[in-house]
């Protein structure tokens, strides 16, 4: 496992975890570029199906990292986003992928420190973990079943 | 007399009835029904004997009377809707009367999920109220529930039971009435200690007048520890032990709560002797049924009368 | 409406792991309300079954349909363009859907994705609660608008039994007893008197204890 580098997808909210990784840019702090983000309004606009979607696509790890309990800019938004997280937990046992490949992780606007750290931490977990299992048989590469045509389909299938 | 039910007759005369309990033993052995009716011969009119209860499987109920019956005591057949359908139910009446049963308890029975079954699909065809008019109705008119004449219709002392402890309590007193309606001839009680909240139940009970046609015994079972008593408080739906009776046996060494729990009972029939409208006691003392003749005895209800 | 659970995933990758092309069929009625086979679930189902195959190195070929209902025949005709295409199946619809495309195509495997429940209506958002038995003679209007055949353990017609304990049922403290709501519900429309009249044996001929059943309209065939 001494090339792999995971891919790692974070959805966050605008309001306090995008907000922590721009304070951890200004501070220049350093956090692995395995990282990918995707900025949300609110931790709460991510749902089941773009966890599982970002999973199914061959993201090694997934989080959602929305504001500290209670200070949601829209309430109720990061406790629905921890909810559907645990949900998807649940369902990647399901199905014998490790569920800690996904987590819910909340912070604040002024933590950039906090911001670098989990995503070190987050990096390091899934590194230990290893690649997603759909990655290691080859078929992410030619497999996009929501997109495809029935010719890529039928390919695929192959 | 509505029937030949030495219960019936020892009401009728006067006299307070005093029944008890055989639990009937999970496995198909009938000397341990003969044991423990033998125990009772003598203390008790009438001897109840349960249905599948707590929804564990035991021997029928139906043989168990037969048994009893055949020694000559006078058992009193419980039955549960919970397991049999208005065939079932009507069937095993005819059976009981071929076999000179003519008691019988009407009683819903506990749910499955407390039993040794929970995954049984529960039956519940009829309920306990249902169950006492159809019984009522093969005694007084001789059809079966659902209308056709029956051959030497059952003529049974029709029971049910009541609970003055279970909630609501405003309900409690009506229930005691829908039930005279359907059709009971007598009522055996939930286990009481709360009195107080017996007697105020008896108070409802009378302003209804209900105690004129229906004879309700009071029932009684002793504790036979304080960790006993704590576990009925707490654990068993329905039942009523105040905080001073847990303490008057957790005050005494465990090897004295035993008899502590016998004195208390009989103290109690002997209260509720004086209430009016009680008819008679019910004695359930589960897994001690030999101590059934000693209370017997001290709250001096022995002998018992020859009617 | 209609409720329903998603089965667990392995005793669905049980009944499709023998297929290379599967339709996923959902419905957009009762089991989208009750989050269980609706839009969202059949995309959410598929990405896990895709997930779960290629972890074994297998790509299976999903196709993801929504049914405006899977209980009427116009509906599931829909099916036919799309059915040559696929080897087998699955639907997220309650029984009476699976049911139904069964029958229209004789020659196609068809796998129930869910575990249909009972007849139910909202709590709350995300809480579905058992609320009717289909037993075919209603007795709401005496029982002051609450079921005791669907909501009591034992279903009882005259209760509450003596195990009711401070409004909950002897079988747990987060059931109700319907009794006691039945009981406060009469109290509040001043009908206490109500509860004496004897509700006598019920006829379950107009409940399944009848056989299976069927309602013909012919006004409207």
């Amino acid at each position: 496992m001494k090339d792999f580098e995971p891919v790692i997808v974070a959805f966050c909210c605008h309001y306090c975890a995008y907000t922590a990784a721009d304070m951890a840019g200004s501070l220049r702090l350093c956090y692995p570029p395995n990282v990918k983000i995707i900025r949300v309004p609110c931790s709460g606009k991510v749902d089941v199906i773009h966890l599982m979607q970002a999973i199914e696509r061959g993201a090694d790890g997934v989080y959602v990292a929305g504001c500290l309990e209670g200070d949601c800019h829209f309430k109720t938004g990061n406790a629905k986003a921890a909810r559907r997280v645990a949900y998807v937990k649940r369902l990647l046992q399901e199905i014998g992928i490790e569920p800690e490949r996904i987590e819910m992780i909340m912070m604040s606007a002024g933590m950039g420190e906090r911001f670098a750290a989990t995503a070190e931490e987050f990096t390091d977990r899934i590194r230990r973990l290893g690649p997603n299992p759909v990655n290691l048989m080859g078929a992410t590469k030619t497999h996009d079943p929501h997109n495809a045509s029935p010719a890529q389909k039928e390919s695929a299938a192959r | 007399m509505e029937t030949e039910s030495v219960l019936e007759r020892v009401f009728k005369a006067g006299h307070l009835a005093v029944t008890s309990e055989c639990g009937p033993p999970r496995g198909a052995l009938p000397d341990k029904i003969r044991e423990k009716a033998e125990v009772l011969r003598g203390h008790v009119d009438a001897v109840n004997v349960t249905d599948n209860q707590t929804a564990m499987v035991r021997m029928s109920s139906l043989t168990a009377c037969i048994v009893i019956r055949q020694m000559g005591l006078h058992p009193i057949l419980q039955m549960v809707t919970r397991d049999r359908n208005r065939l079932a139910l009507q069937s095993d009446l005819l059976g009981a009367y071929a076999f000179d049963i003519n008691t019988m308890l009407c009683l819903s029975g506990d749910h499955p999920h407390f039993g040794d079954h929970p995954m049984a699909a529960n039956v519940y065809d009829l309920d306990s109220m249902q169950l006492i008019q159809t019984v009522r109705t093969m005694r007084d008119k001789g059809t079966f529930q659902g209308g056709e004449a029956i051959g030497n219709p059952p003529k049974m002392f029709i029971g049910a039971a009541a609970n003055p402890f279970a909630d609501p309590f405003e309900l409690r007193v009506r229930r005691l009435a829908k039930k005279a309606t359907a059709g009971a001839d007598f009522i055996q009680t939930q286990c009481i200690y709360n009195l107080d909240k017996f007697e105020k139940w008896m108070e409802g009970v009378r302003r209804r007048r209900l105690h004129e046609n229906l004879f309700i015994m009071a029932g009684i079972t002793p504790l036979k520890s304080a960790g006993m008593a704590r576990y009925m408080q707490k654990k068993v739906p329905g039942m009523d032990v105040p905080d001073e009776l847990v303490k008057r046996l957790a005050a005494l060494p465990k090897d004295n709560q035993a008899d502590e729990g016998i004195t208390i009972a009989v103290e109690a029939i002997e209260r509720l002797k004086k209430v009016e409208g009680v008819h008679g006691f019910h004695i359930m003392a589960i897994e001690w049924e030999h101590k059934v003749p000693e209370i017997v005895r001290r709250a001096g209800l022995y002998p018992r009368p020859a009617v | 409406m209609i409720t329903a659970e998603r089965k667990p995933i392995q005793e669905i990758i049980n009944f499709v792991s023998p297929y290379k092309n599967l339709l996923l069929v959902g419905c957009n009625e009762c089991v989208t309300v009750c989050s269980a086979g609706g839009r969202k679930e059949v995309a959410l189902l598929s990405s896990a079954l895709q997930v779960a195959f290629m972890k074994s190195g297998r790509v299976i070929n999903i196709r993801e349909l929504t049914l405006e209902r899977q209980c009427d025949p116009e509906y599931v005709e829909q099916l036919v363009p799309v059915i040559d295409s696929v080897d087998a199946v699955l639907s997220l619809a309650c029984g009476c859907g699976v049911q139904e495309i069964a029958r229209r195509f004789k020659d196609k495997m068809v796998f129930p994705g869910v575990n249909t429940k009972f007849m139910g209506a909202s709590e709350r958002p995300g809480v579905w609660a058992e609320r009717c038995q289909g037993c075919g003679d209603c007795l709401l209007g005496v029982t002051g608008g609450i079921c005791p055949i669907a909501r009591c353990s034992k279903r009882l017609q005259n209760g509450p039994c003596g195990g009711s304990s401070n409004g909950k049922c002897e079988i747990s403290p987060d059931v109700d007893c319907v009794w006691q709501l039945i009981w406060d519900r009469l109290k509040a429309l001043g009908l206490e008197d109500r509860y004496e009249a004897i509700l006598p044996a019920k006829d379950w001929r107009s409940g399944r204890g009848g056989g299976p059943r069927k309602i013909v309209r012919e006004d409207l065939m």
